[in-house]
């Protein structure tokens, strides 16, 4: 049986090779070399320069991060764009369509559901995922259903009443 | 994060072949505990096995009524998946009670049961931590330790198993199956994670070499009475006090089998034989269950900033069962505990 070492904080690994993806990024294919630990979130403001998409924590605790992957929200902090190879990602750019606003950031106009707008980006991915999930029906649900995205300035009543609006049931 | 190379399994056994031939090389299915570690420098793999493309995402019903869950079921899916919504609500209901739905939808069950403590001083590479750096010292003892085990804790170790998950498999009987290079083998849940002892860096008792595929279920869901009850310093998205699986199988008013899994509180979801023995025959009255956490807490032992627990526990214990015993399980939107 191999037993499970650790690696030495000093010990040097052959230095690998950019690495080529393909993501589907808000409809159209885009080609990156990138090293193994590039997050998805790197990849996305560094590489391709969509910096709608923010870096709040980097460790999955703020939801400033979260994008759709395949349809599903995620913490782009915490994937790796090797991992995403071929996937579809959908980010704050790729919501509106032919210049129209998606019906989310629309309500988050209507409903003042931010102040600073650090987290509104990843504010509205996270409800457009949880729309697609269809899980959410009452206010306490979309609360519960939200507590991945944090809003520092405490924009909560306005984010929630604006979900509503979105989902018909203001 | 350092450096690290990557490569992508393409079966079972590839990801073994890869593993075995490698031993500072890691798993990584869901990422979301592993690219944090990493992050912090916690863990330093030489390489990253890619696995999250194996062919184990179904969940299947067995031949005894059961269910087989795919290791890379995404918890989300797992949690709303018909079968486990209405067979084994105890489940769904704990895996919603953890994590935000962002971490849920990548999270993997079989990474589930493989995250690490999120005790703080595991993650500050500037402090002794057994758990981390084997015979480096203990920070919690003496230190911040209000999220820390009051059971089955070590002079070593007092961390506690931070998933919700896993506290209802453990209180429902599950398996887990695992292969390494001599093939297949199953664990009982029981046996999967391990206490600290003098080897806080041992979390479990898989092998360097071995992946887990699969978690199954037996037949028995205990769907109507049932909770997963959490107590945490914030109402969603925060790691638990103290939560307590509690599922019975009531006949009129006495109770024909029960199941008691605490989390919050130790090195791995914690069930105590002698409590549960002590409900099965009785009425299902206050006074039963009262004794039964006495029982479940009776070895408990509380360092400077987590003795609140044991009496937390002890009454989260009571509320528990008295809420499945009722048929009345916690609602994991509305958090009115009745």
């Amino acid at each position: 049986m191999a037993l499970a070492r650790k690696r030495a904080a000093d010990e040097p690994i052959q230095v690998p090779d950019k690495i080529a993806v393909s993501l589907i990024v808000n409809g159209v294919e885009r080609r990156l070399d990138v090293a193994p630990w590039t997050t998805l979130l790197d990849a996305l403001r560094d590489h391709l320069d969509l910096t709608g998409t923010k870096k709040g924590c980097d460790h999955g605790q703020c939801g400033a991060c979260t994008v759709l992957v395949d349809g599903r929200r995620i913490n782009s902090c915490l994937t790796l764009a090797v991992m995403k190879d071929g996937a579809k990602i959908t980010t704050i750019e790729g919501l509106a369509t032919d210049g129209a606003l998606h019906p989310l950031q629309q309500a988050f106009i209507d409903h003042d559901a931010f102040q600073c707008g650090y987290c509104t980006p990843g504010q509205i991915c996270s409800a457009a995922g949880l729309i697609a999930e269809g899980k959410a029906k009452t206010a306490d649900e979309i609360r519960e259903l939200m507590s991945g995205n944090i809003c520092r300035c405490g924009a909560y009543p306005n984010i929630v009443a604006a979900i509503l609006q979105a989902m018909g049931r203001s | 994060m350092i450096n690290f190379q990557y490569a992508r399994a393409s079966d079972v056994a590839d990801a073994v072949r890869m593993i075995a031939a490698d031993p500072s090389a890691k798993f990584i299915a869901g990422g979301t505990n592993l690219i944090d570690l990493m992050k912090e420098d916690v863990e330093r793999p030489s390489r990253l096995i890619d696995i999250s493309r194996l062919p184990l995402k179904t969940v299947e019903e067995t031949a005894d009524g059961g269910l087989r869950i795919g290791a890379l079921v995404p918890n989300s899916d797992l949690a709303y998946h018909p079968l486990v919504a209405q067979r084994y609500p105890m489940l769904a209901s704990a895996i919603l009670a953890g994590a935000s739905q962002q971490l849920r939808n990548m999270a993997s069950t079989g990474g589930n049961l493989l995250q690490r403590t999120r005790c703080a001083y595991f993650y500050d590479t500037a402090t002794p931590c057994n758990k981390r750096e084997p015979d480096s010292g203990c920070s919690a003892r003496n230190g911040l330790n209000r999220m820390h085990a009051i059971l089955g804790t070590s002079e070593s170790c007092i961390a506690t198993h931070p998933s919700d998950m896993c506290v209802a498999l453990a209180a429902l009987d599950a398996k887990v199956h695992v292969a390494g290079p001599g093939g297949e083998r199953a664990m009982a849940f029981a046996d999967f994670h391990r206490l600290p002892g003098t080897t806080p860096q041992r979390d479990t008792n898989l092998r360097p070499d071995e992946i887990v595929t699969a978690v199954q279920l037996p037949a028995q869901g205990f769907a109507k009475n049932y909770t997963y009850l959490k107590i945490r310093d914030r109402l969603s998205y925060a790691f638990a006090l103290v939560s307590v699986a509690a599922a019975l199988e009531l006949d009129g008013d006495t109770i024909k089998e029960a199941r008691l899994a605490l989390g919050g509180v130790a090195h791995k979801p914690w069930r105590d034989a002698n409590a549960e023995a002590s409900l099965r025959g009785q009425a299902a009255t206050p006074a039963t269950f009262a004794h039964a956490a006495d029982l479940v807490l009776r070895g408990a032992k509380g360092f400077a900033h987590n003795a609140f627990k044991i009496d937390l526990a002890r009454k989260v214990v009571v509320r528990a069962l008295t809420q499945a015993a009722r048929g009345t399980p916690q609602s994991q939107s509305n958090k009115k505990i009745r």
